[in-house]
This record gives C-alpha cells, sequence and structure tokens, in this order.
C-alpha cells in the first residue's frame, strides 16, 4: 500500500523498536514480539488512514529521543517511552492501537491465545443456553410500573 | 431540474424514515424516499474479514468523523463532552446499533405530572402501544415477556442464550436483590419472515453479515419497496423550499452524480434524526422562514437529549462470551423511576454487556493503563482477554435549551452543505446519576468477583441517542410539531424521528422513536381528508 511508503526507513526503525517494547517476544507463551517482521509487515501494510498520525507519533518519539530509539540505553529507552506515551496525545494512542491491533490477529498469536484463526462469518459461534432458573428469584419479587395518572 | 411531483416526500431510510413509508404506503399515494447513503451490502460487512475488530477503528467506526464515507456529513462536536455516532445509509442508525430493545415506560410521558420537571408529553403511552407492537412484528424481536418492571411486550422469538457471561451477572444482581430481566432484542434467535438466526458472529454493532440483527433495509424496506414506494439512494437533500401560501413545495437535493435537483411534494416528511433534523430546517432559511423551517417557536436545535452512559467494567475468573455472542443480554430496570433519596431526579436503565474481542481489549485496557507495556504484557492480557463483564447505564438526559445544534459557521460537507455544531455540557442532575450509576456498577462486579474495574462516564463516542430538537406538543410557542407529528408553522411538513421527543427516557429509543413514526403515519392516514387544516 502506497500510504505505507510515507514512513521513512527511519521511522519504521523506530516503530518496530517501540512496537518490540510495548509487546516483545515471549518464550513462556511462544509468541513473536510485535517486532515480528510478519507483523510490522502487516502494520506497514494497513496502515491507510492511520498513515499521518502514526507518522506524527514517530516524530514525536524521534524528538524524545534525539537519535533512533534503538540506540538508546536501556532506562533511557524506557524513560522515553513512558514521556512519549504520557505526552503523545492522540498520534501516540494511534500508533499503540497499531500496534495491538495488527499483534492481535497474527495466526501464532491468536493460536497461542487458544482463538480461532478465521472471520466470524459465516461459522459463528456456539452460544449455552444457561440456567433459566437465576431468573427465578426475579419473578418470585415481582414489582410493578410506576403508577401514571 | 424539476422532478415529477410526488404525494408524500420522505427525507432519510433509516429507522423512522422506512416505517413512516411502509404504513403509507398502503394510501397507494406516491410516495419517494431519499437517503444520502445507500444500500448496504452484507458480504463486505466486519465479521466477514480477519481484521474485523480494526475495521471500528476507520471505516465502521461509529463517528461520521472519523469514518468519513463519502455518505456521511462532518459534525462539530468539539464542544461537547458526548460525540454523535450514527450510520448513514438505507436503514440508517439501525445498520449499526446494540439492537437492545426497551420501550419508554408509560411513566415516561408524564415526567412534568408525577416529578415536575421537564415536560409532559402531549400522547401517551396508550396511544403508542399498538404501535409499539406492530413494529416489534415488522422489526422482529426476541425476548422473554413478563418483565415485572418493564411495559409488557410479545417478542415473537424466545430470548437469546445466556451464554456464559449473563449467569455471572444474574447471580451478583440475584445475591443484591435487584432487578434484571434477558433484554428483548431484535436480533432474530429464530428464523423470521426471511432473516436468518442469530448464529453468534460477535459483536454486532456494525452491522450483521447474516441479517439476524434488525435492520430497516432488510425488514421494512423490502416491504415498502414491494408496496409502491420508490427509494431514492445517494440522494442529499439540502434545504426544504416553502411557496407564497408558507406550505412546503418540495425539497432540493443533490443526485448521485452531484447534480443540483428540485423534488416537488405535496407532503414533506423528515426523518434524519435529532442532528439531521434540525440541520435540516436551520439550512431551509427564507424570507417567510428566516430563523429555519418550521422555528417560529425557536426550538428547533434546542434541548438536544443523547443519554449520557455510564460504563463500569471488570473482569472476573471466569471465562466470559468475549466477542462469541450479541453485546448485550440483560436489563435492569432496578434504578429506572425517581427516588428523591437517591440525591436526583428520574432514573436510569442498564444494559449489561458480555464481553470484548481481543484487539478492542488489548486496545481499550493498554489506554486505561490495566495492560502494561513490556514482559508482564502477555500475563496481564491473558488474565483480561475473554473474562471483562460490563455494566453501563443509560441515564435519562433531561431537555435544556442550551444544549443544541446549530449550523457550523465554516465547517460544511462534501456537497457544501453548512454541518451542524453541537454545544452540550452534562447537567448536575445527569452527574449524580452517573455517578449513583457507578457506584452501583462498582457493587454488582465487586459481588460477581471482578476486579481491574474501569469507567468511562460519559462514554465519550456515546452519542447514540440523538433526541428533542424539534420537540413535539400543544403549544406552538413550547414544541416545534404537533402532538401527531405536522409543523405547527408548516401545515404540510412532518417529522417522525427522535427530534421529536419531548424527554429521554432511560432506555434505548429505536423502539419508541419507531412506534411514533408508525403512529404520526396512522394518524396522517385517519386525516388525509383533512391534513392540511
Amino acid at each position: 500500500m502506497s500510504d505505507a511508503n510515507e514512513l521513512t526507513s527511519a521511522q519504521r526503525a523506530d516503530l518496530r523498536t517501540i512496537a518490540a517494547m510495548i509487546i516483545p517476544e515471549s518464550d513462556e507463551y511462544k509468541v513473536p514480539g510485535a517486532d515480528d517482521p510478519a507483523i510490522q509487515a502487516d502494520m506497514l501494510a494497513t496502515l491507510g488512514r492511520d498513515t499521518a498520525l502514526v507518522g506524527q507519533a514517530l516524530d514525536h518519539l524521534a524528538k524524545l529521543a534525539g537519535k533512533p530509539l534503538a540506540e538508546l540505553d536501556d532506562a533511557r529507552r524506557e524513560a522515553v517511552a513512558r514521556e512519549f506515551r504520557t505526552s503523545g496525545g492522540a498520534a501516540a494512542a494511534t500508533l499503540v492501537r497499531v500496534v495491538l491491533q495488527c499483534y492481535y490477529r497474527d495466526d501464532r498469536v491468536l493460536r497461542s491465545l487458544g482463538l480461532e484463526l478465521r472471520a466470524p462469518f459465516p461459522k459463528g459461534h456456539v452460544l449455552e443456553d444457561g440456567d433459566w432458573s437465576l431468573l427465578d428469584p426475579v419473578k418470585a419479587r415481582g414489582g410493578s410500573l410506576r403508577r401514571t395518572p | 431540474m424539476k422532478n415529477d411531483p410526488v404525494d408524500v416526500l420522505i427525507i432519510g431510510a433509516g429507522a423512522s424514515g422506512a416505517a413512516v413509508a411502509w404504513s403509507l404506503a398502503d394510501t397507494k399515494m406516491h410516495i419517494l424516499c431519499l437517503d444520502q447513503g445507500g444500500w448496504m451490502n452484507p458480504s463486505e460487512y466486519p465479521s466477514t474479514g480477519r481484521d474485523w475488530e480494526a475495521k471500528f477503528f476507520g471505516e465502521w467506526s461509529s463517528s461520521p468523523n472519523i469514518r468519513r464515507r463519502p455518505e456521511d456529513y462532518p459534525i462539530n462536536d468539539d464542544n461537547s463532552p458526548i460525540k454523535v455516532v450514527n450510520y448513514n445509509a438505507v436503514g440508517g442508525s439501525t445498520v449499526m446499533y446494540t439492537a437492545h430493545w426497551p420501550r419508554l415506560h408509560p411513566s415516561d410521558f408524564k415526567v412534568k405530572t408525577l416529578d415536575g420537571v421537564a415536560d409532559d408529553w402531549p400522547i401517551d403511552y396508550d396511544a403508542l402501544t399498538p404501535f409499539f407492537e406492530e413494529n416489534d412484528r415488522m422489526m422482529g424481536t426476541s425476548g422473554l415477556s413478563g418483565d415485572p418492571l418493564s411495559p409488557l411486550t410479545h417478542p415473537p422469538m424466545p430470548p437469546q442464550p445466556l451464554g456464559l457471561s449473563s449467569p455471572i451477572v444474574a447471580k451478583a444482581m440475584n445475591k443484591l436483590g435487584w432487578h434484571w430481566w434477558p433484554s428483548d432484542t431484535t436480533v432474530a434467535t429464530t428464523d423470521y419472515e426471511g432473516r436468518a438466526r442469530c448464529i453468534n458472529l460477535g459483536h454486532c454493532t456494525p452491522a450483521c453479515a447474516q441479517g439476524a440483527k434488525s435492520s430497516t433495509d432488510i425488514t421494512y424496506w423490502p416491504h415498502a419497496i414491494r408496496a409502491g414506494v420508490e427509494l431514492k439512494t445517494h440522494c442529499r437533500v439540502r434545504e426544504i423550499l416553502t411557496n407564497e401560501h408558507g406550505m412546503a413545495s418540495g425539497v432540493v437535493y443533490y443526485d448521485k452524480d452531484g447534480v443540483e435537483q428540485f423534488q416537488p411534494a405535496e407532503v414533506v416528511i423528515i426523518a434524519c434524526n435529532g442532528v439531521g433534523t434540525p440541520r435540516l430546517l436551520l439550512n431551509s432559511v427564507s424570507g417567510k422562514f428566516p430563523n429555519g423551517l418550521a422555528n417560529s417557536s425557536g426550538l428547533v436545535g434546542k434541548n438536544l437529549m443523547f443519554h449520557p452512559y455510564a460504563q463500569i467494567y471488570g473482569y472476573v475468573k471466569e471465562p466470559t462470551d468475549s466477542n462469541r455472542a450479541p453485546p448485550t443480554c440483560l436489563w435492569s430496570k432496578e434504578w429506572y423511576d425517581t427516588d428523591l433519596s437517591r440525591g436526583f431526579v428520574r432514573g436510569y436503565g442498564v444494559q449489561f454487556v458480555r464481553g470484548a474481542g481481543p484487539v478492542f481489549e488489548a486496545v481499550t485496557s493498554e489506554q486505561k493503563g490495566i495492560l502494561p507495556w513490556g514482559a508482564d504484557h502477555h500475563r496481564a492480557f491473558r488474565k483480561l482477554n475473554g473474562h471483562r463483564i460490563g455494566f453501563s447505564a443509560i441515564c435519562e438526559d433531561l431537555p435544556e435549551e442550551h444544549n443544541r445544534v446549530t449550523l457550523d459557521p465554516v465547517l460544511k460537507d462534501g456537497h457544501g452543505i453548512p454541518a451542524p455544531r453541537i454545544d452540550y455540557t452534562i447537567s448536575a442532575n445527569s452527574q449524580k446519576m452517573m455517578d449513583h450509576a457507578l457506584a452501583r456498577g462498582r457493587e454488582v462486579l465487586e459481588v460477581a468477583g471482578a476486579t481491574d474495574i474501569c469507567t468511562n462516564a460519559p462514554i465519550p463516542w456515546g452519542g447514540w441517542h440523538l433526541l428533542g430538537t424539534a420537540r413535539m406538543g400543544t403549544d406552538p410557542q413550547r414544541s416545534v410539531v404537533n402532538e401527531w407529528g405536522r409543523s405547527h408553522d408548516v401545515k404540510n411538513l412532518f417529522i417522525v424521528d427522535g427530534s421529536i421527543f419531548v424527554t429521554s427516557g432511560g432506555v434505548n429509543p429505536t423502539s419508541t422513536i419507531q412506534a411514533l413514526a408508525l403512529y404520526i403515519a396512522d394518524q396522517m392516514k385517519q386525516r388525509l381528508a383533512n391534513l392540511f387544516d
């Protein structure tokens, strides 16, 4: 998608770095981090109408960091990330949302969560009927509508 | 360009426009409806794709300002803590709604008499009863008759299954001795009138690919069109014109190619919702109507009511329905009626929410600060995802003239028509109501064992219910339309949407909006011989 090309290579590098800070790889849960190449590719390919705000967010991040985020030491990088989320407003929120929405549709991640790898339609889901006797106390208590002249 | 005149011109093909079109069709008059949107294609609905949740944040956002489809018009709601949400298409906002289907209560029509606030409606609940019933059959409702604290309904289909989430809420409400009941909804739980039953695609608010959720494009409109009503899509009305007698003569609109057209009509019916209707009236300025059409009272656009939502949710140990069921399942009327010991007048209904999908869960939890960045993210997410239950109070908003819709001096839509501007504040009474609701919701959640409790009060993008901006009444100085929907000022102009509400009640209004539209159509049919007297 051409919109993705609007991010510079430096912005893409910072996006990759901040994404990994939001969601790092986990051996325990056997899931990739949000800096995984496939997830990053999904982000760039589907950025679309979010491109401008994500670009603004990355500009703000670059200003806070003063150099590529990956080149900061751990403590400084953490501090910049906190400041970014606190002061970044709607642009930062959009960047974080883009990271999350692409991460939580990745096959490996959904599989790890025990979720099916499919669109809701046409299979849908089965909903159990539940215990309708729970309504008995409500029926027993009764009540009436407010009297109206 | 001038078109052949029609007997009745309806502006808007949403909830009320569809209902009034269908009802009037049996008069065999020439009825034309213009809508700025088009027909929806269910094969393109979000639930047909793997990226269904991401679409909620873009082209399927409930906010027209975010969505920005060509069919949408912008709304300046910067000066309102509650943002307008809607949908513009055949079916209107019934394409994108939760399908929760309570009715206003009989007491809602008598608030001045009962509580000394606002005004009584010029009609009562009984006047609408047959139209509520007719509308429920047409829309196709599911539910359980017999709720002791709600008006009696007769849903033609059984209620939705309780699933996993409802019993958790129900047990907590039972422990507290508080009322709950399975919601009436317009979700088909059996095959109904050509619609397939619900298969739990997930959150059905942004349109139902199965067609189980009732929207007027698949309920009223097929019937109305078969009965001879003509519907033109992608036609945006700019203004209503009047003749030398002060009667509406027709409308100017832009057709699908952007060409300006004039459509003459004997009767004009507006069905554009509580923001679109005052916008159209205020844009219809002439020498005879310098302050906008039908506005001799000065009340067009005033008394906007939204229903501030107080939302509270938390996370239980048990799995919940998450995105695997329609979003709303139960309601409560425990706090619906006035009890002044609570510190406010009037009350609120509650709808319980089953859960959230993974992307929505991640995004909202990160924003609330309960889903951390870094190594603990995965553990925290697994604790939250699929474990949410929610409580949303729909607080009755009382009419206040300073809450209003006007025309923005700068903002315009794609056709250059001035856009609406919203000025709205939450009243002290509504704030106390929301505070009360959050406190009760917290009790429910804590009894249910929920942790990580979060609130949104109001829900910022919660301006679903657009009411009161062209209120009905018998006094032309204090209302815009009379007790059967006809403009006091323009005898062949009718309004049938939520803008004619006098007060808002504490429930989702679509059922009542459509019952009102059917009632007005019936009144028109009864008075055809002297409709303009």
